[in-house]
């Protein structure tokens, strides 16, 4: 019994990245099935989705009504209807609000059951949250998208570059935003409590993401600063900008590239700052 | 008295729960001021693109958004919390409610007072207050009443919506986002003149639901403006009304709601 210990028995030697993969691989899938098993969660805020949808999109319908050439920051109807309801499917996907399952479990102390597994946290909690987030993809998505169209005209992407475009920007702003709402969570690890700093995310996020409005009605100045200075605009507004071909192939493809480096620097931080609280931390509980 | 003070309890409970993380807290008390700040700046985002929005120059949007920020923010910081019903359904908790002498909605609200809220509702006073200045409003007596009870119907009315809302936990547990469609899509249809919105949509809202009696009705009548949707001058006046029978509804729904719960746990 003396040769007991703690170590994982690697499962190919020969492939060094093969147990890394099935690790991560199989938390994605904890992730899935996690939200698979909120049905009811699903539907009814599939409905607030819709509901907001209708609102958001007449409001925005009568600015560019209102305007001299039918134009809302640069969209037509067309595109701000589809600014609107893909915003409220992809809203879900992205899932800016409503994590504070580390924030919770770093106030408790259940967080040490975290810090003792093999893996990460950061990568952990990713590979969950990539779950979540095709989970979404799956299921939020398409309903308040059908009846967006249902009930208006809605733009379609002409161009063959824009659908491989999207799909790698969607999944950056899951990164990205995976990195935001790790951050925020983390300040519990000095404040124990992380609800003021959650309140302020889900505020500061909802209006500079581009859900209340298309960041496009800004004064320039304020917008290009945003995207350039903040991760923000790369969860929700870079996205629909891609997909509703708001901008010429190529600053499109500028956005996207820029939405990948704050994708980075933000998980990059969430990891230092991870390893920093673990210098410090004090576990909660008894 | 004695119940007085049971209430009094529960409160200071609250209070000192609120402060024992400061900083998490002052950031809080910060986001939530701010977050009404924000809905009023869109208002202000999306005149900047069309200087006429279904009719209406900013300043008279501005007086139905002012109505509405105010009216939800007192509704949101006194009754809001009720959303909580959710957890206390789902765990059990609603038990421990339900044994105490005292009744069960007080008993929610007070226990779960939202002091981070507090400042929103300086917030939401300076709204109304800005929409006044930015307005030449002709004052009869009847005004200066209506200026002080559409705010205050239309809190109601909210509070009432906020019950509702929380009272599809009794029947439909993981039903929180659900009522969010009411609660705070009704404060955004009522921020805004109705005038925007598709015919069905508002019809629903403003007349079936009765939200188009929150601020859009009241705030025409203020600004002596003729309602471009045809109801009479006088359908401001009406808020008080509209929000008695929301008020209604909403007790026959809770109580309703308060005799089917069946409690859970092992």
């Amino acid at each position: 019994m003396d040769a007991l210990d703690a170590s994982v028995p690697a499962i190919s030697p020969s492939r060094p990245f093969r147990a890394s993969v099935v690790t991560f691989r199989a938390l994605v899938g904890s992730g899935f099935r996690r939200y698979a098993t909120y049905r009811q969660a699903t539907v009814a805020g599939t409905f607030t989705n819709i509901v907001f949808g209708f609102l958001r999109c007449y409001v925005l319908l009568a600015v560019a009504a209102g305007t001299a050439g039918a134009m809302a920051g640069g969209y037509d109807a067309r595109q701000l209807a589809t600014f609107v309801w893909v915003g409220q499917g992809l809203l879900n996907v992205v899932g800016i609000w409503g994590w504070a399952d580390l924030s919770e479990r770093i106030r408790t102390g259940d967080i040490v059951a975290d810090l003792v597994r093999p893996v990460s946290p950061v990568t952990a909690y990713l590979a969950a949250d990539l779950g979540r987030g095709a989970h979404a993809l799956l299921t939020r998505v398409a309903p308040p998208v059908l009846v967006g169209a249902l009930f208006f005209p809605m733009a379609t992407p002409s161009r063959w570059q824009t659908v491989p475009l999207f799909a790698a920007s969607v999944l950056l702003a899951v990164v990205g935003s995976f990195g935001c709402r790790y951050l925020v969570n983390a300040t519990a690890y000095w404040l124990a409590d992380a609800r003021g700093p959650l309140a302020f995310w889900t505020l500061g996020s909802g209006v500079l993401a581009g859900l209340y409005f298309p960041l496009r009605l800004l004064p320039d100045w304020l917008a290009v600063t945003l995207w350039v200075a903040t991760p923000l605009p790369g969860l929700l507004q870079t996205p629909l900008d891609v997909l509703i071909e708001r901008d010429p192939p190529a600053l499109q493809a500028g956005l996207v590239a820029l939405q990948a480096v704050w994708a980075v620097i933000m998980l990059a931080l969430a990891g230092w700052v991870q390893r920093r609280a673990e210098r410090k931390l004090v576990v909660q509980g008894g | 008295m004695g119940e007085l003070r049971a209430y009094a309890a529960l409160f200071g409970g609250r209070l000192r729960s609120a402060t024992a993380y400061r900083t998490s807290f002052a950031v809080e008390l910060v986001s939530n001021a701010a977050g009404t700040a924000i809905d009023v700046a869109t208002v202000f985002v999306l005149y900047r693109a069309a200087s006429v929005i279904g009719g209406f120059t900013l300043d008279e949007a501005l007086m139905m958004t002012g109505i509405t920020a105010f009216a939800f923010v007192l509704a949101d910081l006194t009754v809001g919390n009720i959303d909580q019903l959710e957890t206390y359904v789902r765990t059990g908790r609603l038990d421990a409610v339900l044994v105490r002498p005292l009744a069960v909605l007080p008993q929610l609200m007070l226990a779960d007072l939202p002091l981070r809220k507090l400042m929103r509702l300086a917030v939401g006073l300076s709204v109304l207050g800005i929409a006044l200045g930015r307005n030449d409003i002709d004052w009869t007596p009847g005004r200066a009443l209506l200026l002080v009870t559409a705010p205050i119907s239309g809190a109601v009315f909210f509070g009432a919506i906020f019950v509702m809302s929380a009272a599809t936990a009794f029947w439909w547990v993981d039903s929180g986002k659900l009522g969010h469609g009411f609660t705070y899509g009704g404060r955004d249809f009522t921020s805004y003149p109705i005038t925007v919105y598709g015919s069905w949509f508002r019809t629903l809202f403003a007349y079936a639901l009765g939200f188009g009696f929150v601020s859009y009705q009241p705030a025409l009548t203020l600004l002596g403006r003729a309602d471009p949707l045809g109801l009479p001058d006088w359908s401001g006046y009406l808020s008080p009304l509209v929000a008695l029978v929301a008020v209604g509804v909403a007790a026959v729904v809770w109580r309703l709601g308060v005799r089917h719960y069946r409690s859970t746990g092992s």
